[in-house]
């Protein structure tokens, strides 16, 4: 098992390096390890999943409203399937909740027949019209003047976080070595390998895949192509306190407009409610804060869907960039001169299909020159319960006998356990920061914000990573 | 052994929480004779927020002498335990199983316990920056007092060089004191008031000391940084804005009680506290559910929090020996620009409130205000109160009008003009 932080990237000739390791990446390094190669993640941040794939809605789409024909809805309708599947043997939090598309004028209502059209075209026939009456029986807090919703059940919410860690874990238990801090620079092709400059020397590659997320455009280039240009496209988020998820129990979307899927309302399978996101195009692949605007905006569309959610405590508010481009489906390019691919703007959609992009970037190298061969069996893992849908480990007796760090609470909003934390910081992929930890077990992103256990969890934190930097100098 | 399997037990009376409140209502019934008082707390050690105040200031009200927080602390839990209180630490109430059955989390695994009495003593907490919808970026950095208090005087952790105090509140000026011993610089303390809401003598003693600047009048607009907090962006309310540079930000005051255990039972909440709403013998609308402290007073000093601990017992007593659960029948609601009030329930002719008084806030400086009490359009009390009142300090009236309340009208009314 490989995963380097710091230092020279050793010496070696990998049969393929993809750059990126958020989710589309790490999905990718995880079909690639189901075959003999030697693969390399490289990722510029100091944890996998820490761009786009950390900070978006957290929905698990069917694909209904994709547009049909395009590749996107073919990778989203198969990468629900796939990921509904994975998250079952692997533990990932899902709840197939069903969603429902709030009409709130006569124009909505009217256009709510033609989408379940569409949604049949992309092969999902489950939808069904239900009246105002029907709607409100189903969420009985929503706004004055609700005037039907088109049904559909399939769409789920899941754990972002944990999708993207247990493909890193698996991947990295299966032979991939996942280098951290190690941004990709310039690139040198010749007949044979691909030569990517990086702060930590230089990694020597046959076949490159570039995932590289808000960056794919500029990957792209320095292989020659020119494609697709990334804008970024911030979606802000508030994310309301664990009391409000008695108060809607559906995934509320609003009817689609031409900027884009609009707010909604989800539960998320921590037990709180979301409210967002917004849709505003920037030109800075960095600009992740939030803004007075933004918010306000929010909670004046949230007040009309649902007056009481605005009530509630407010426990987090953080913006995602999507990587839209200038054009209506994803940038999946195979070079077979150069054994490059590249996966650009994988916009509003890709951790739903996630692992059908995986599988069709595999047939990509392939096509490439990229030797295969057989397939294997890799280990299956099990990822920690961090959704509120089954039993946390400060709710298992079994678990505590057998450990009584289990039954030791150090943040108490979130219910997380001395164990949990303690296994987080020896995982395969173990966290670089709080943050990381926080993604790994909700430590931290609950409604105190760390008043309570902010200095104890960071102790803890601390004190594991200390002990392995001493044991790192001692090597 | 289930994944669920719990130890089942019953006791005379729960006391969730062992702060100043909590410790000292079970101090109390532990030596009026009650014989299975137990007080439970989810931190490793007893004692509630006390524990880390590292300066003076505590127990003048309760015991009528000067402590610092973590002696007060140590006070109370060792009278707790002499009277015969079991106290445990480390154990976390996670929900109920029934009305007075409350389900336990602990390194010796999972309880359930049933109790004549449950005493809820949660306390309160600071809203962190989040909810205070505060934009900008999501460095490191950014704190609220607990969490800073804790840092450095539980932890020893390092907390930055260049801090600025969002609030001007008494809390405030202990984050002061805790971040120059962390050996850091207050850049500036800001406030949206006009004023300062401590005692003039200790905004004195510490502009003396230190000599940051206090900005009134202005709130923070947007935090920036990327992987630590860089500066703040201020906004005066003329439209002035102004950035600030700065590594650390506490966020002080503005408070919410800790009422996740109270709502998850479908105990009713007060509008303003947020606490659980309750009458004068600190009864919550959930027979044999009592709340004390910081709970039902976000926030109140640690000695009132005990004081109200003290005289719970009494309630409580009342309860083990069969009195039927009848909270006072009468809400009391404030109009602005009142916040709060507690008790937030009042029964006439039944025991008054704590020192006879009502606590109340504002939401801005007012100058000698007369407060009203009605009740269906009738006047029960009218009164100028001697003094300024302050936003984030308490102020008092007197209960005495309670009594000419019709315990079958309608709700009563207060405010100030
Ligand atoms: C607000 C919002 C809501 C969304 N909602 C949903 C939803 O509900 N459902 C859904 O399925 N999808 C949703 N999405 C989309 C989804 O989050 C993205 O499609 C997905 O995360 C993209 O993953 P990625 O791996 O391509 O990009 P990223 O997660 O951004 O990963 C790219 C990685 O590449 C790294 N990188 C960049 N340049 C270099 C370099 N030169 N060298 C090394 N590493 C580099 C970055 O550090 C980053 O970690 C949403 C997105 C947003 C913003
Ligand atoms: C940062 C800060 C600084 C302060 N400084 C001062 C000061 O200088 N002087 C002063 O007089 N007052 C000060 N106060 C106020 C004073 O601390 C409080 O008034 C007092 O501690 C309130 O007592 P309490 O018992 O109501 O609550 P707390 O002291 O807050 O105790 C509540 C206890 O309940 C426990 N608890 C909560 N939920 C559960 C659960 N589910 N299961 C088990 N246990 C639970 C908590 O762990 C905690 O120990 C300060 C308050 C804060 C927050």
């Amino acid at each position: 098992m490989t995963v380097t932080t710091t230092g020279d990237l050793p010496d070696e000739v990998y049969d393929v390096a993809i750059v990126g390791a958020g989710v589309v990446g790490t999905a990718i390094a995880r079909e690639l390890a189901r075959y003999r190669l030697r693969i390399a993640l490289v990722e510029a941040s100091d944890d996998v999943g820490n761009g786009t794939s950390k900070a978006n809605t957290a929905i698990l789409h069917t694909g209904f409203d994709a547009t049909p024909g395009t590749l996107e809805s073919r990778l989203v309708r198969e990468g629900y399937q796939l990921l509904t599947a994975y998250a079952a043997e692997t533990g990932i939090p899902l709840e197939p909740l069903g969603a429902l598309l709030v009409a709130w004028d006569a124009e909505q209502l009217a256009a709510l027949p033609a989408l379940a059209e569409k949604a049949a075209r992309n092969g999902y026939d489950r939808t069904s019209i239900l009246d105002a009456d029907a709607v409100r029986a189903r969420e009985p807090h929503l706004g004055p003047g609700v005037l039907g919703a088109l049904d559909v059940p399939g769409e789920s919410i899941i754990c972002p976080w944990t999708t993207t860690l247990a493909y890193a874990t698996q991947a990295v238990r299966a032979g991939v070595a996942l280098h951290l801090n190690c941004p990709a620079g310039a690139i040198t092709t010749d007949a044979h390998h691909h030569q990517i400059a990086t702060p930590r020397g230089l990694l020597r590659t046959r076949h490159l895949v570039n995932a590289a997320g808000l960056y794919s455009d500029e990957i792209n280039r320095r292989l020659g192509h020119r494609e697709f240009t990334v804008t970024p496209r911030r979606g802000q988020l508030i994310v309301f306190d664990k009391f409000a998820r008695g108060l809607v129990d559906h995934i509320l979307l609003p009817v689609p407009t031409a900027l884009g899927k609009g707010v909604l309302v989800a539960p998320t399978v921590y037990g709180n409610v979301m409210l967002g996101p917004t849709a505003e195009d920037l030109d800075d692949k960095t600009a992740t804060g939030s803004s007075a605007d933004g918010l306000a905006s929010l909670r004046e569309k949230g007040a009309r869907i649902m007056p009481r959610l605005l009530e509630e405590e407010v426990t987090a508010v953080y913006a995602g960039l999507r990587a839209a481009t200038e054009h209506g489906d994803y940038q999946i390019h195979a070079d077979p001169d150069r054994r490059y691919v590249a996966v650009g703007g994988i916009r509003s959609t890709g951790l739903t299909a996630s692992m059908a992009i995986a599988a069709h970037v595999a047939g990509l190298l392939a096509d490439c020159g990229l030797d295969l061969g057989p397939e294997r069996e890799i280990e299956p893992v099990r990822m920690p319960t961090i959704g509120e849908a089954f039993p946390r480990p400060y709710q298992r007796a079994d678990l505590i006998a057998a450990d009584p760090a289990y039954g030791t609470v150090v943040c108490h909003c979130e219910r997380v356990t001395r164990g949990e934390i303690r296994d987080a910081l020896t995982a395969t992929v173990p966290p670089a920061s709080l943050d990381g930890l926080r993604r790994r077990t909700r430590a931290l992103g609950g409604r105190c914000q760390g008043f309570f256990c902010g200095a104890a969890v960071r102790a803890q934190f601390e004190e594991a990573t200390t002990a392995e930097d001493r044991t790192e100098a001692r090597r | 052994m289930t994944p669920t399997d719990r130890i089942h037990r019953t006791v005379d009376v729960l006391v969730i929480g062992a702060g100043p409140a909590g410790l000292a209502v079970a101090a109390r019934l532990a030596a009026a004779g009650v014989e299975r008082v137990e007080v439970l707390d989810r931190e490793q050690r007893a004692g509630g927020i006390p524990r880390h105040c590292h300066h003076t200031g505590f127990g003048l009200r309760d015991l009528r002498r000067m402590m610092t927080g973590p002696d007060y602390a140590r006070h109370h839990i060792a009278a707790a335990v002499r009277a015969g209180a079991v106290l445990r630490t480390g154990v976390t109430a996670t929900g109920w199983a029934a009305p007075r059955t409350v389900d336990l989390t602990g390194p010796a695994g999972l309880e359930r316990i049933t109790a004549t009495a449950v005493v809820l003593a949660t306390g309160a907490r600071e809203r962190p920056r989040s909810a205070r919808l505060v934009p900008g970026t999501r460095p490191a950095g950014v704190l609220t007092t607990g969490q800073l208090q804790q840092a450095v005087h539980l932890h020893g952790q390092d907390v930055g060089r260049r801090a600025v105090i969002v609030g001007a509140e008494p809390v405030s000026y202990s984050a002061v004191a805790t971040l120059r011993q962390a050996g850091a610089e207050v850049v500036a303390m800001v406030t949206d008031q006009p004023r300062h809401q401590t005692h003039p003598a200790r905004h004195l003693g510490t502009r003396l000391r230190h000599g940051f600047p206090l900005v009134t009048d202005a709130t923070v607009t947007e935090l920036t940084g990327s992987g630590r907090l860089e500066s703040l962006r201020l906004r005066h309310r003329d439209g002035r804005t102004a950035a600030v540079g700065c590594d650390t930000v506490v966020f002080t005051g503005d408070w919410i009680p800790d009422h996740e255990l109270a709502r998850s039972a479908g105990i009713a909440l007060d509008p303003g506290t947020r606490g659980p709403a309750a009458d004068a013998e600190f009864r919550t609308g959930q027979p044999g559910v009592f709340a004390v402290g910081n709970l039902l007073h976000p926030v109140e000093t640690a000695d009132i929090a005990a004081l109200d601990g003290r005289c719970a017992a009494g309630p409580v007593l009342r309860h083990l020996a069969g009195r039927p659960w009848a909270p006072g029948p009468l809400p009391v609601r404030v109009e602005a620009p009142l916040l709060w009030v507690w008790p937030n329930r009042v029964a006439p002719h039944g025991p008054p409130p704590p020192r006879g008084r009502l606590i109340l806030r504002t939401a801005g400086f007012l100058t000698r205000p007369v407060l009203t009490v009605s009740q269906d359009g009738r006047t029960l009390h009218r009164g100028r109160l001697p003094r300024t009142v302050a936003p984030n300090r308490p102020c008092h009236l007197s209960a005495d009008w309670i009594d000419r309340a019709d315990a079958h009208g309608g709700p009563v009314r207060i405010t100030a003009g």
